[in-house]
C-alpha cells in the first residue's frame, strides 16, 4: 500500500519535470534558425593554416526565398517554374532560364520585393520562333537577349524587343565533329558581342564566336587528366579488346562558364580524380584569358577546391567539392557554387577562402539541388532547380566589413582599412585575412614589430620577410655599437689567452731549462 | 689520449679515494665528448679508436642521443614560422621524441642481430656507441641553425637549407663510415646490411606487435574465463 503511494508520487514527479523540460526545449526550439545578424556560428566557416574547419560568424543572411508561389505564377499562365537551369542577372533585372516550360523569365528586383517583370516565351522574324529546353541566358549591355536553346541545337540572339536577329548554329567547320548534334548548354557573351558557348560532347574547349555570327574556332581546351598509374596499365597491359572496351584519355568538357567585367572567362570544371585536387592539377575554378590559358591567382596554401576536408564514398553527398557554377562580384571577389554539398564558396582576387557556407536541406539558406548562381552588388542569388526556388542572399555586417576593409586596401586607405580589419577580429578572431590587413597597416606605421605579429599570426611569410628584414635592419642601425664590442671581445679575448699561454709556457721553458743547466 | 693519461696520473697521485674515482670517471667522460669532434672530422681513425681502442664511452653516447632527440624538439618549437610548418598545438614533446628514439634502438638492434651472424666484429654496445657519435654533427648544426633561422628572412634561406642538408648527408656519411670500422667490412658489405638491417627492423617491428596482440588476445582470454567461473559459482 505504502509502496503504491510511493509510486504515484515518483510518477507525478517525473510528469511535472518531463512537462518543464519539454515546456524549455519548445522555447529555446522557437528561437529562429538564423539568429541575429552575422552572430550564429554553425552555418558559415572557413579553413585555417592547418586546414582545420573553423567556425566564422555568418556573411551572408537570406533575404528571401523566391518561387512560383511568392512570384504569383498561378495567375500567370498557371505554370509553375520547373527545372530552371540558370540564373543572369544585368541592371537589376533577373533572368531565369524556366528550362522545364521552354521560357525565360523576367524579374524585377525592388528592395526586398521579387516580381515577374515579363515571361519571354517566343520570338518573331526566326523560322522556328519558340524555344526548345532553353539551358542557358545571357544579355549584353545592350539589352540583346542570347538564349542557348538545347533543343533547337542553337544559341538564338534577339533585341530587347524580342525581335529575332541571328542564330549561331553547328560550325561547318572540320575542327567540330559533323557527326555530333550541336547542343549548347552554358553561354557567355563579352563586351564586344563574341559568344562563348560550354557544347555537350564537345570537349576541344569553348565553342567561340565572333560578333557577326561567324565561328571562330575553340580556346581554353581542358588538359587530358590522366594518372601515369592508369596510362601504363592502359597502354602496356590491357588486351586490344579491353583497351576498345574501357574509356579513351580525352579532355572534358567545363561544366559553367562565367565572363567578368575585365573579359576573363571563369571556368569550373567538376571531372577530376580526387588526388589531383590538392596538389592542384585539378584546378576546379579556372580564369582564362584570351588565348585560353589559365591564369587564376593561387596565393593562399591551398588552391581554390572548395572543401578541403571530406568523407570518402560515392553517395550523393560525400567526395570533394564539385563547383556546378560560379560569379565574380566587381570587387574581384569570385564565389562558386558546390553540388556536393550545397555550398559556397567565397575567395578574393589572390584565392584565398573568405568564407565558405551552405547546406543540403530543405530550411532557408539550404539547399537540394543547387545549380545556378549570380549577384547583384554584394547580394548572392541562388537557383535550387529541385525546389524551384531562387535563394537571395546579403551580406551581414561581418561580410559587409571584409569587402570593405579588403576594398579600402586596394584603394589605397590603408588606415581606414585597418580599423575595418579591427572590426572583423572583433566578430572573428580567427580570421587570417584580418591579421594579415591589420599587418600590413602597421608596416605602413614603420611598427615593425607589430607587423610582425600579426604577419605571424597570419601564417604570411613572405609579408613576415619584408617586415623582418625592416626590423632587423633597424635594430643593427640601434645596436651597431654594441655589436662592435662584441665582435671585437669575441676576437680580442681569445688571441689574449693563446698569447698568455704562450707566454706562461715560454717562462716555464725557460726556468726549466735554467735549472737543468 | 692526453686526458686519460692525465686522469691515470691523477689516479696514481691520490692512490684509491672514491672522489678520486669519481673525478677520473668524469675525465675519462669529458674526453669522451670530446673525442667526438675527432670522429666527425676524421671517421675513418675514429670511428676505429672509438671502438678498438675504448676511447668512447656509453655515457657519451647517451648524451648524444639525448641531445639528439632534444634538437630535434627544439627544432620543431623554435625554428622561425618561415621556415617550418609544425603544427606546435599538436605536438607532444615525448611522443616525438619516442618516435625517433624507437626506431633508431630497433634500427641498432636489427643491424647487430644482422652483422653478428655475417661476422660483423662489432658488439650491440660498439653500433649503438657509434651510431651515437654519428649524429653528433647533426646536433651542432642544427641547434646553431635554430638560432639562426630567427635571424633570416625566407628569401635568404638558401642558406639555413644548404646547411641543414650538410648536417644530413655528414650525418648519412658518418653511418656508414661507422658501421663499415665497427664491423670490419668493405663498403660494398655495408651498403648491403644498410639494406638488410632496414628489413631487419620490419620483422621486429613485426614481430613485436605480433607479440602484444597475441599478449592482449591471451590476457582477455584469462579475463573472460575467470569471469565465466566467477558468473557460474554466483
Amino acid at each position: 500500500m505504502k509502496n503504491g503511494k510511493r509510486r504515484e508520487m515518483l510518477v507525478n514527479i517525473f510528469r511535472r519535470v518531463m512537462t518543464a523540460v519539454f515546456c524549455l526545449t519548445l522555447l529555446l526550439t522557437s528561437v529562429p534558425a538564423f539568429a541575429e545578424d552575422g552572430f550564429s556560428t554553425s552555418y558559415t566557416y572557413t579553413y585555417d593554416y592547418w586546414e582545420d574547419y573553423q567556425e566564422s560568424p555568418d556573411a551572408y543572411r537570406v533575404v528571401t526565398v523566391i518561387d512560383s508561389m511568392t512570384l504569383g505564377m498561378e495567375n500567370l499562365e498557371n505554370k509553375r517554374i520547373n527545372k530552371p537551369q540558370s540564373l543572369y542577372v544585368r541592371d537589376g533585372m533577373i533572368y531565369v532560364c524556366d528550362m522545364g516550360n521552354n521560357r525565360i523569365l523576367e524579374l524585377r528586383r525592388d528592395g526586398d520585393v521579387f516580381s515577374i517583370s515579363r515571361i519571354i516565351r517566343e520570338m518573331t522574324g526566326s523560322s522556328v520562333n519558340t524555344f526548345s529546353s532553353p539551358y542557358d541566358v545571357s544579355v549584353d549591355p545592350e539589352g540583346n537577349i542570347y538564349v542557348a536553346d538545347y533543343g533547337n541545337q542553337r544559341i538564338v540572339m534577339m533585341d530587347k524587343d524580342l525581335k529575332w536577329i541571328r542564330d549561331y548554329t553547328k560550325p561547318a567547320d572540320a575542327t567540330f565533329d559533323q557527326g555530333l548534334n550541336f547542343l549548347p548548354k552554358k553561354i557567355v557573351v563579352d563586351v564586344a558581342g563574341r559568344v562563348y558557348a560550354v557544347c555537350q560532347n564537345v570537349n576541344k574547349g569553348l565553342v567561340k564566336y565572333e560578333a557577326d555570327g561567324t565561328f571562330s574556332g575553340f580556346i581554353g581546351a581542358n588538359e587530358v587528366s590522366v594518372s601515369m598509374g592508369d596510362y601504363i596499365w592502359k597502354r602496356y597491359f590491357q588486351t586490344k579488346e579491353q583497351r576498345a572496351q574501357s574509356e579513351n584519355f580525352v579532355p572534358t568538357e567545363y561544366e559553367n562558364i562565367y565572363i567578368d567585367r575585365d573579359g576573363f572567362i571563369y571556368a569550373t570544371n567538376i571531372v577530376f580524380s580526387e588526388y589531383d585536387l590538392k596538389w592542384d592539377n585539378a584546378k576546379p575554378i579556372r580564369r582564362l584569358n584570351s588565348l585560353g590559358k589559365d591564369i587564376l591567382i593561387k596565393n593562399d596554401k591551398f588552391p581554390p577546391i572548395g572543401d578541403l576536408m571530406w568523407t570518402e564514398g560515392g553517395s550523393e553527398s560525400t567526395g570533394p567539392s564539385k563547383f556546378v557554377d560560379i560569379t565574380v562580384m566587381d570587387n574581384d571577389v569570385y564565389v562558386a557554387l558546390d553540388r556536393t554539398r550545397g555550398r559556397l564558396f567565397g575567395y578574393d582576387s589572390q584565392g584565398v577562402m573568405l568564407w565558405a557556407f551552405g547546406t543540403k536541406g530543405n530550411i532557408e539558406g539550404a539547399f537540394t539541388g543547387a545549380i545556378s548562381i549570380e549577384h547583384m552588388g554584394y547580394d548572392l542569388l541562388v537557383l535550387d532547380w529541385l525546389e524551384n526556388s531562387i535563394t537571395v542572399f546579403t551580406t551581414t555586417e561581418y561580410g559587409r566589413t571584409i569587402y570593405e576593409a579588403s576594398e579600402k586596401y586596394l584603394s589605397g586607405e590603408y588606415d581606414e582599412s585597418a580599423v575595418l580589419w579591427r572590426n572583423v577580429l572583433k566578430m572573428n578572431a580567427n580570421y587570417p585575412l584580418a591579421f594579415r590587413g591589420m599587418g600590413r597597416a602597421a608596416m605602413r606605421q614603420n611598427e615593425y614589430a607589430e607587423a610582425m605579429d600579426y604577419f605571424k599570426l597570419a601564417h604570411d611569410r613572405q609579408n613576415y620577410g619584408r617586415a623582418f628584414k625592416l626590423y632587423r635592419k633597424d635594430w643593427v642601425e640601434k645596436n651597431i655599437a654594441w655589436i662592435i664590442l662584441l665582435l671585437a671581445v669575441i676576437l680580442i679575448v681569445p688571441l689574449a689567452i693563446g698569447k698568455s699561454k704562450k707566454l706562461k709556457w715560454e717562462v716555464y721553458e725557460h726556468e726549466r731549462n735554467t735549472v737543468r743547466k | 689520449m692526453s686526458a686519460i693519461r692525465s686522469a691515470n696520473d691523477e689516479f696514481e697521485k691520490h692512490g684509491t679515494g672514491r672522489s678520486a674515482k669519481r673525478k677520473a670517471a668524469w675525465d675519462r667522460y669529458i674526453a669522451s665528448v670530446r673525442y667526438s669532434l675527432y670522429v666527425i672530422t676524421h671517421p675513418f681513425d675514429g670511428f676505429w679508436d672509438l671502438v678498438h681502442e675504448k676511447r668512447g664511452t656509453l655515457a657519451a653516447a647517451h648524451t648524444f642521443l639525448f641531445l639528439f632527440l632534444l634538437t630535434r624538439v627544439l627544432k620543431l618549437m623554435l625554428t622561425s614560422f618561415q621556415f617550418i610548418s609544425a603544427p606546435v598545438q599538436y605536438i607532444n614533446v615525448f611522443e616525438e621524441m619516442a618516435s625517433l628514439a624507437l626506431p633508431f634502438i630497433i634500427l641498432c638492434l636489427a643491424n647487430w642481430a644482422m652483422t653478428t651472424l655475417f661476422d660483423g666484429k662489432g658488439r650491440f654496445r660498439d653500433i649503438y656507441m657509434a651510431m651515437c657519435y654519428a649524429l653528433v654533427p647533426y646536433i651542432l648544426i642544427q641547434l646553431p641553425l635554430i638560432l639562426v633561422s630567427n635571424m633570416l628572412t625566407a628569401e635568404e634561406g638558401s642558406f639555413y637549407s644548404v646547411l641543414l642538408s650538410v648536417s644530413l648527408v655528414w650525418c648519412a656519411f658518418l653511418v656508414f663510415v661507422g658501421l663499415m670500422e665497427v664491423h670490419d667490412y668493405g663498403p660494398g658489405k655495408t651498403i648491403v646490411f644498410l639494406i638488410v638491417t632496414v628489413v631487419g627492423a620490419c620483422v621486429i617491428i613485426f614481430l613485436m606487435l605480433t607479440f602484444f596482440s597475441l599478449l592482449s588476445d591471451a590476457l582477455a582470454y584469462f579475463i573472460s574465463m575467470y569471469r565465466e567461473i566467477v558468473f557460474r559459482l554466483n
